[in-house]
């Protein structure tokens, strides 16, 4: 016999009710508007479109509004708004080599064509709370300089030039779209590459950590890190021609690694390859170290058992909107399930108190 | 005319759509036209390629609004436009029209220049702050030498 339950709705309406006055807080205080959220919460909102996958800033400040800055629910709304959209069509591949970037780095090399440009960053700073911001109405201007406009070529196409760096070609496979079919696994490296774009920050980070301290050696340099706009190219049916569609701030990693050399491979260095939405630094990083710590196989490296070697446990374990909606769901009703379990253990208790005495 | 329509197309799609919308409504153009296709709000799916210059993977989606419509001479405009607003996509549509038919000088000077220049100010300033923190490497001689 199965016994629904119904009931509470009233309650419910009213915890969202007082949800609501909560997340505007103290009325004497002005409320926060969208432009407020996305001009000075930026690398919020750039995670938010990040693992929300989706890019628009403005939805993103409102979803972090909404969401009381619980950034994770924020994400979660961003995604379900995804799901409503028509897809029209698929961009040509970013070309990162056009990126007007507003941060360029390189760990490995010194001198590089367009040399290093730190861009807007914390780090070298003291991370020291600064007391004047609590004064309001900074309006700090930054230094301007005289620029040439060359290209910025990746670093790592230097190595590529004298072989010793492992060449990414272009096969012409077609990806994987993991929001048109579901993974299944062994999986292939575009749908790893898509799954930890959009995966979350604190998993990916704890993940390449793991990688650095020992679980699947795979000892990274940065070769390049660079962050800005790039133009989203789309082929236009009604004309058949392409147009820029969008301008979207990107952020690409991309590692050099060690690789040991097969018997009909000479050693040569490998990439860990990282390109997430927004200014997204960390995530772009550990999503390189992850990428590279996955291909052990292609690569024909050993197999440590380490968690970040494994694509089923991180890929499947890297979404927080999957991660989340199956953690929080114990929270609601289990009532008859529980039922069960407890008149269970009650009969196992009283047979087993039975078998005691005997 | 299609690179100069590519041309124009892309900078009123990633135009912003509040300059936009004031450039437009500065001029009071009024035309007459019917829709094609009323705007639609969807995505594009954005790919990259793994390690640079490999295989094809998706990154995740962009929000797109396109339309199309019909000019009263017979003059086709189509815009797709990022973000979500309807109204940037008519404009641009309008746009993409007007600057086929004998009006292009008008919208050309009113509203695609304009629009140039603060795109290209905009790049101005990302470049010229960029290179204010581009780092200047000396080197310490350590040791002997002579």
């Amino acid at each position: 016999m199965y016994v629904a339950v119904k009931g509470g709705e009233v309650a419910i309406d009213n915890a969202h009710s007082w949800m609501s006055e909560i997340r505007r807080g103290d009325t004497s205080i002005p409320n926060t508007s969208l432009d407020q959220i996305s001009e000075q919460l930026t690398l919020g909102v750039d995670r938010v479109m990040s693992e929300g996958s989706l890019y628009d800033k403005d939805l993103a400040a409102l979803a972090i509004k909404q969401s009381r800055g619980d950034l994770i629910e924020a994400i979660f709304l961003l995604r379900a708004y995804r799901t409503t959209l028509t897809r029209f069509s698929y961009s040509k591949p970013v070309n990162t080599a056009n990126m007007t970037c507003l941060r360029r780095i390189s760990a490995t090399f010194k001198d590089i064509p367009g040399g290093q440009k730190l861009g807007p960053t914390f780090d070298y700073t003291h991370r020291l709370l600064d007391f004047k911001l609590l004064a309001e109405n900074e309006s700090p201007i930054s230094p301007t300089k005289k620029y040439n406009d060359n290209k910025m070529p990746h670093v790592l196409s230097f190595l590529n030039q004298e072989d010793l760096m492992q060449n990414e070609k272009d096969n012409n496979l077609d990806p994987i779209d993991i929001t048109r079919e579901p993974i299944s696994y062994p999986t292939s490296r575009s749908a790893r590459l898509q799954a930890l774009s959009r995966g979350d920050e604190g998993f990916l980070l704890g993940l390449a950590y793991s990688t650095q301290r020992g679980y699947a050696r795979n000892h990274a340099f940065v070769g390049e890190l660079r962050i800005g706009i790039v133009d989203v190219e789309l082929h236009i049916p009604e004309l058949d021609f392409e147009i820029n569609v969008a301008e979207i701030i990107l952020t690409e990693c991309e590692t050099v690694n060690q690789f040991q050399g097969s018997k009909i491979e000479p050693p040569q260095f490998t990439r860990g390859y990282g390109l997430v939405f927004g200014q997204t630094e960390r995530k772009a990083l550990a999503m390189a170290l992850i990428d590279r710590a996955l291909r052990w196989k292609e690569l024909g490296e050993d197999y440590s058992g380490a968690p970040a070697q494994d694509e089923e446990f991180v890929i499947s374990h890297c979404d927080n909107i999957q991660a989340t909606g199956f953690l929080e769901h114990i929270k609601l009703p289990h009532y008859v399930d529980f039922q069960s379990e407890l008149e269970l253990i009650r009969k196992i208790r009283a047979d087993a108190k039975v078998n005691m005495k005997r | 005319m299609i690179k100069k329509r590519k041309s124009w197309m892309s900078l009123l799609a990633t135009s912003n759509q509040s300059d936009l919308l004031n450039l437009w409504e500065q001029k009071k153009i009024k035309v007459n036209y019917v829709w094609l296709r009323t705007p639609e709000i969807g995505s594009i799916m954005a790919q990259g390629r793994m390690g640079v210059t490999g295989d094809k993977f998706n990154i995740g989606e962009v929000t797109i609004t396109r339309c199309s419509l019909k000019l009263n001479c017979g003059t086709i405009g189509h815009s797709y436009v990022q973000g979500r607003s309807k109204k940037k996509a008519e404009i641009s549509a309008l746009c993409d029209a007007l600057m086929q038919t004998k009006m292009s000088k008008e919208i050309n000077k009113n509203i695609i220049i304009p629009l140039e220049k603060i795109k290209k100010d905009n790049k101005d300033k990302i470049l010229s702050k960029a290179e204010a923190t581009k780092v200047d490497f000396f080197t310490l001689v350590r040791g002997e030498s002579d």
